[in-house]
């Protein structure tokens, strides 16, 4: 089922996705960069309030970067299947290695193990601001040389994905506002993975080909503009959520 | 050394003050001409040196406020002494410099090294005199305007009625008046009832240098509001609103980000302003609302690596702008320790390097250049090779002669025009 107004978007090579690798690559990397952005802000805003007091001005501007985002990932319906699971697998660890985003959530629900993640609630809930530094200057040293492009993120249900997002968002603003050491578990507590429906948007959408080069996230064009509905409305409520929490802190 | 946090020149560029990341205040003085010490004409030498702002911490918030001087702007000189306004995220202060060239001698409860005299020693009375010493120059702390602000400062401005003073935090600005430190008038507040909905924060703030009921403010969304004091109290509705409208073809997901205003200056006419976002310069006439008048690149070669400096966080790097004396030139910093300056006349342009090994003292500074496209010439520097580190955010201009400030990282350079 499409959402009323929305053309379906279709690409050369729709029977090919689970075929080569390079065509698999080379046609969602917007989304995926996009993916990758967004997981990045996430990432940004949860380190900023680690910090001594976040800079407003940059939270402000990263948050509305994620709703930005999230608004073009609802008007577009565009959550890719992506069944890399030897480059997706390698790069999942190697983001859990750094110890930054802790996909405890969705890796308990596939029941694997993330190594990284114990470590770091140990380490935050030690003595926090020698451990903060450093774990963020592993942070920002393992980021620069990855290469965004080449991180295939494993989609595996676009439903819990979406999920995981609102919940990720949510677990940080709640953490931003508690400011005690304890609620970085809340941050890795189990979630709940059917947190959102979104069926009836993402059934059947694909993208149309907007990145024309591999060159990352600076070639996003202009976002397609097509009719919203209320779901999106609700998805900007919860975004919302997240900045209050955030700015008042 | 720290890191230099904020550079400025005082009214008649005599003196120099830099705030640091430490809380420290150094204040430079120009040497007077000297027919014995040619050379050091025109060189800048310490003044005085003192501890403007100490850490604080919070604890209602449980947070830590840095003592990092944000902003000093100099006072009016009236008298003998000079006074700045520092500040950091929190508090302002005013320091008074004063030099004491003289000191009293022949007390007569005392001696000279300030002991008590025995009363019955004392047999005679006697006038002191003052007798000249050493130059001292002292810093005292005059006024503390405090408990003003809940988020952090990020400009103060003097108004040109020289009474008055403005302070502008992410969300608001204080009037305040220079003797009066326990109260504070809030003329702007962006701050939603509904904290929800905040999507723009207020980057910079400046009062116009002629008109004491005028003053502009620049937000993270790339606007410029101009606001006059004598329409309402509260100035939350502007009488002029500034803004580009945005290009179409090029935005992404970063527009928002590089269009947020680091710095808003007015020329010394009063008859244009200057911002600066991540990538340009602009020049605005304030008579027209809709667009610059001139638009300066300081480094577009970054405009294809913005994905990249959003992950290190170099876009949020807040740069600052500043006009020469004449309004003829501006000068803003860049990466790799550049800076960049513009003519507005001819049009032409310069980056130069503030770097120990790319300059030797009294040497002529030599143009660099980057190199954006495929084939990288000689003496051209590729993007890639730029270090990120290196930035100059800070720059002063001598309010008269052609005489530039530079602080990078933490080093301050001053250079000149050739002396021929």
């Amino acid at each position: 089922m499409f959402v009323r107004g929305l053309k379906r978007k279709c690409f050369d090579g729709e029977e090919d996705i689970e075929g080569t690798l390079a065509g698999i690559k080379a046609i969602p990397s917007y989304n995926l960069q996009r993916q990758s952005l967004l997981d990045m802000s996430l990432v940004k805003l949860q380190l900023c309030h680690m910090l001594v007091e976040p800079n407003l001005c940059r939270s402000v501007l990263i948050a509305n970067t994620v709703r930005q985002i999230q608004e073009e990932m609802t008007q577009d319906g565009t959550w890719q299947m992506i069944n890399t699971q030897s480059t997706g697998q390698a790069s999942l660890d190697r983001l859990v290695s750094t110890d930054i985003l802790c996909r405890s959530s969705r890796e308990q629900a596939e029941g694997k193990h993330v190594p990284g993640c114990s470590t770091f609630n140990k380490d935050f809930e030690g003595d926090q601001a020698q451990d903060n530094s450093e774990t963020m200057s592993t942070v920002s040293s393992a980021q620069a040389p990855r290469n965004l492009q080449s991180n295939v993120w494993e989609m595996e249900n676009p439903q819990e994905n979406k999920g995981n997002f609102q919940k990720s968002l949510d677990q940080i603003f709640e953490t931003l506002e508690n400011k005690s050491p304890n609620s970085v578990e809340d941050l890795f507590s189990e979630v709940d993975n059917s947190y959102y429906d979104l069926d009836t948007m993402l059934t059947g959408m694909m993208s149309n080909t907007k990145m024309g080069h591999c060159d990352g996230l600076e070639t996003f064009s202009s976002p397609t503009t097509t009719a919203s509905n209320s779901n999106c409305k609700s998805d900007l409520n919860e975004l919302d959520h997240i900045v209050e929490i955030l700015v008042e802190s | 050394a720290d890191i230099i946090s904020t550079v400025e020149f005082n009214y008649s560029g005599d003196l120099l003050a830099t705030g640091d990341k430490g809380g420290r205040v150094v204040i430079f003085q120009r040497e007077q001409e000297n027919k014995s010490r040619p050379h050091s004409r025109g060189e800048y030498n310490v003044y005085s040196t003192f501890q403007s702002h100490e850490p604080e911490f919070d604890y209602l918030k449980s947070l830590e406020i840095e003592e990092k001087i944000n902003k000093i702007r100099w006072l009016p000189q009236q008298n003998a002494a000079h006074f700045l306004l520092s500040t950091n995220d929190k508090t302002i202060k005013l320091w008074k410099i004063s030099e004491r060239d003289k000191r009293a001698e022949g007390y007569n409860l005392k001696d000279e090294d300030g002991r008590l005299r025995d009363p019955f020693r004392i047999t005679a009375l006697r006038v002191p005199i003052l007798k000249p010493m050493d130059l001292m120059v002292e810093a005292s702390p005059r006024r503390i305007f405090a408990n003003a602000h809940t988020y952090h400062i990020n400009s103060i401005s003097v108004n040109s009625d020289h009474e008055t003073y403005l302070s502008a935090d992410d969300l608001r600005i204080n009037l305040w008046h220079l003797e009066i430190t326990d109260r504070s008038f809030n003329i702007v507040d962006i701050k939603p009832a509904n904290m929800e909905e905040l999507t723009e924060v207020i980057t910079a703030a400046e009062f116009h240098p002629h008109h004491c009921n005028v003053f502009v403010y620049s937000s993270s969304k790339g606007t410029i509001r101009l606001c006059d004091m004598r329409s309402s109290a509260l100035c939350d509705r502007h009488s002029k609103f500034f803004e580009e409208p945005e290009d179409p073809s090029s935005r992404s997901f970063f527009s928002e980000i590089i269009s947020s205003i680091s710095d808003v200056k007015f020329s010394h006419s009063g008859r244009y302003m200057m911002t600066r976002d991540y990538l340009s310069v602009k020049v605005w006439d304030l008579n027209m609302e809709n667009r610059p008048v001139e638009t300066y690149q300081v480094h577009e070669y970054l405009r294809s690596k913005l994905c990249s400096l959003y992950e290190n966080d170099c876009i949020f790097d807040k740069f600052e702008c500043c006009w020469n004396g004449s309004d003829s030139a501006i000068m803003t910093g860049s990466y790799n320790n550049f800076f960049r300056m513009f003519d507005r006349n001819t049009r032409r342009d310069v980056t130069l390097e503030a770097s120990r090994e790319s300059s030797k003292p009294r040497a002529v500074l030599k143009p660099r250049k980057v190199c954006t496209g495929g084939k990288r010439k000689k003496d051209e520097i590729s993007v890639d090779s730029l270090d990120f580190n290196k930035k100059i955010l800070h720059t002063a201009w001598h309010p008269m002669e052609n005489i530039i400030a530079v602080a990078a990282t933490n080093n301050l350079y001053i250079f000149q025009d050739k002396i021929n």
